[in-house]
């Protein structure tokens, strides 16, 4: 099996009350915060892993990974940092953040697919900078493929998967045949959310995404990077969403401590007025 | 610029989804600066019920696409209809639930349409629409405009008040479903675990009591007694979900569900970001937690810094004696 996971970096997601919004509202100022890769593209990495391998043995891989972003010369850490953990190879396109919008995004890998023809693509659910929640259910549109967003469970079958989402209601389970489009969400990477077909029923992987060792660290520096440009994956891209401004949204003050509660049973009846 | 089309949300049993409201009231508040009229869409195996509840919203028309196969919501059958229905309309608007934010993007992108997800407000200027986002966990509110001939948005919820009934009977429009693509014949409906519940649905609900991974593997056994003392809904912080004691659809936070009650009471729950991102919108907020400098007391109304296994039982005994 071939997987692409397409990955985003984004500014330290844990730090996200950091940010600052420029003078005048121009800009949204991410200085003094680390790039970290988007979390839940990471659990897609981790899962398009767990499905090209039989969770015995991490360093057989039985497919291919691709791993793809578009961003500056700098992002090309991120793809490096999923080589070391198991990917195969590295597709940057060459590109801005400020070039790019959801649309764009999901034309420019549009163009990866149809050159790299993979079985499966993986991504995170939503890039938790811009919150969009679009590119991948725009992608599969595109591709004309069906797809199964926000995953918390994947299983592999002959030529499908069989994938549990998490929706409004509960978990609700997908059958889609290959090639297909899988959107993933957080609980992806719990100890028996993915089973490839030779993975052992019963298998246990660790909670969590994997680390990378220091051998494969080093390794990793010499896979495959291929780097492409936006315009010959996408001729004539211009943007269509449009940041006029940005705005830091009204804070909550701190209220008051109650003793005990007695005392926050009377605030709430009677100052409050909620009960 | 004309015409807005609002995609509604059925039940299981086809009844319309009182999630839809906040988009009709978002397509009201944009209808003045796109002109024209507001149509809805409803798509099952079986519209009647919805169509007659939508029917005095106010719509010039209601279509209707009936099929065997929209009987389980899946994009890939239901994208081409609506993309269909869109014809001559410039807004295509749902609410950010699950099936909004699944469906809204595929929509968008079979009419190359621009998206704006999970809006919290509309507004105008020089003839546009501008569109308010919430981004950066809800740490920056971005507006933007979309400069494609259809724009496609979801609606957060919490931010619409439901659109109330204005009178009138909109005529009811039946239209064949559209084809559909390769994609339809690849996907199946293989089932829906429901959690079966009788209290009220997180997002609709006016009390939510939330527990985080504190509460450890007595969460049902603290949270449930608190909930039923006020008919609340129960709500949970991703840590919470992450460890197993509370599941996936409990989740309040960012990318979980966004609720904005009358009264939020956060039990055990440090405050994230993450977390605060999906319920800071709260009238009144209650943190119990045993850690003073809990980042969540930055944003509680009411702080009670108490060992929660005491805490919790007392509060639901008091709420209770006030219930009777």
């Amino acid at each position: 099996m071939k997987v692409l996971v397409a990955l985003k970096r984004v500014a330290d997601p844990d730090n996200a009350n950091k940010v600052k919004i420029a003078a005048g509202g121009a800009a949204v100022d991410t200085t003094g915060l680390e790039w970290k890769p988007n979390p839940f593209d990471e659990y897609a990495l981790e899962a398009a892993l767990r499905l090209t391998e039989n969770g015995k043995a991490p360093k057989q891989r039985l497919g291919e990974v691709v791993v793809v972003t578009l961003g500056p010369k700098e992002v090309e850490q991120t793809l490096r940092a999923a080589l070391a953990t198991g990917a195969d190879r590295a597709i940057r396109v060459d590109v801005t953040d400020d070039q790019l919008d959801g649309r764009l995004v999901a034309k420019a890998l549009q163009a990866i697919v149809a050159a790299e023809k993979p079985d499966v693509v993986l991504m995170g659910k939503q890039a938790v900078d811009g919150d969009s929640n679009q590119v991948g259910q725009r992608l599969a549109e595109l591709l004309d493929w069906p797809m199964a967003t926000f995953a918390a469970t994947i299983k592999e079958e002959d030529g499908a998967l069989l994938v549990g989402r998490e929706v409004d209601g509960g978990v609700l389970t997908l059958r889609v045949k290959l090639p297909a489009l899988v959107t993933v969400d957080l609980r992806i990477v719990a100890p028996h959310s993915v089973f490839s077909k030779v993975t052992e029923a019963g298998f246990k992987y660790n909670d969590g995404v994997r680390f990378a060792p220091l051998p494969a660290i080093m390794a990793a520096k010499k896979k495959p990077l291929d780097v492409k440009t936006l315009a010959e994956l996408v001729p004539g891209a211009a943007l269509t969403t449009r940041y006029l401004k940005f705005e830091r949204p009204a804070q909550r003050a701190a209220g008051v401590k109650v003793k005990d509660v007695s005392e926050l049973v009377e605030k709430l009846a009677n100052v409050a007025k909620v009960i | 610029m004309a015409n807005v089309l609002v995609v509604a949300e059925l039940s299981e049993d086809g009844k319309l989804k009182k999630s839809t409201l906040s988009a009709i009231a978002f397509a009201r508040q944009a209808l003045p600066t796109v002109g024209g009229t507001l149509a809805i869409v409803v798509l099952g195996a079986s519209t009647a019920t919805a169509t007659a509840e939508l029917a005095s919203y106010g719509a010039a028309k209601i279509i209707a696409v009936e099929d065997p196969s929209l009987a389980q919501y899946t994009a890939e059958h239901y994208a081409p209809s609506v993309a269909a229905a869109a014809q001559g309309v410039s807004l295509v608007v749902a609410t950010a639930t699950s099936f909004g934010k699944d469906l809204l993007p595929r929509v968008a992108a079979r009419l190359d349409a621009a998206y704006a997800g999970d809006c919290s407000g509309v507004s105008a200027e020089g003839g546009k629409l501008v569109y308010k986002r919430p981004m950066f966990a809800g740490n920056a509110s971005g507006f933007c405009t979309l400069d494609t001939p259809v724009q496609v948005a979801t609606v957060r919820q919490s931010e619409f008040t439901p659109a109330e009934p204005s009178g009138g009977s909109s005529p009811v429009e039946k239209v064949a479903k559209a084809a559909v693509g390769a994609a339809a014949a690849r996907v199946q409906f293989v089932g829906l675990e429901a959690v079966k519940s009788a209290r009220p649905e997180l997002t609709e609900a006016k009390v939510v009591v939330s527990g985080g991974r504190a509460l450890k593997e007595k969460f049902f056994e603290v949270m449930e007694p608190l909930a039923d003392a006020v008919g609340a809904a129960i709500g949970a912080s991703r840590a919470a979900v992450d460890a197993g004691y509370a599941p996936g659809d409990f989740q309040v936070g960012q990318t979980g569900k966004i609720v904005a009650p009358q009264l939020y009471v956060a039990v055990g729950i440090s405050g994230a970001i993450q977390h605060i991102a999906g319920m800071k919108s709260s009238k009144v907020i209650v943190a119990i937690n045993k850690d003073p400098e809990a980042p969540i007391f930055q944003i509680a109304d009411y702080g009670l810094v108490a060992d929660l296994f005491q805490a919790v039982p007392a509060l639901t005994a008091e709420l209770k004696k006030r219930h009777g």
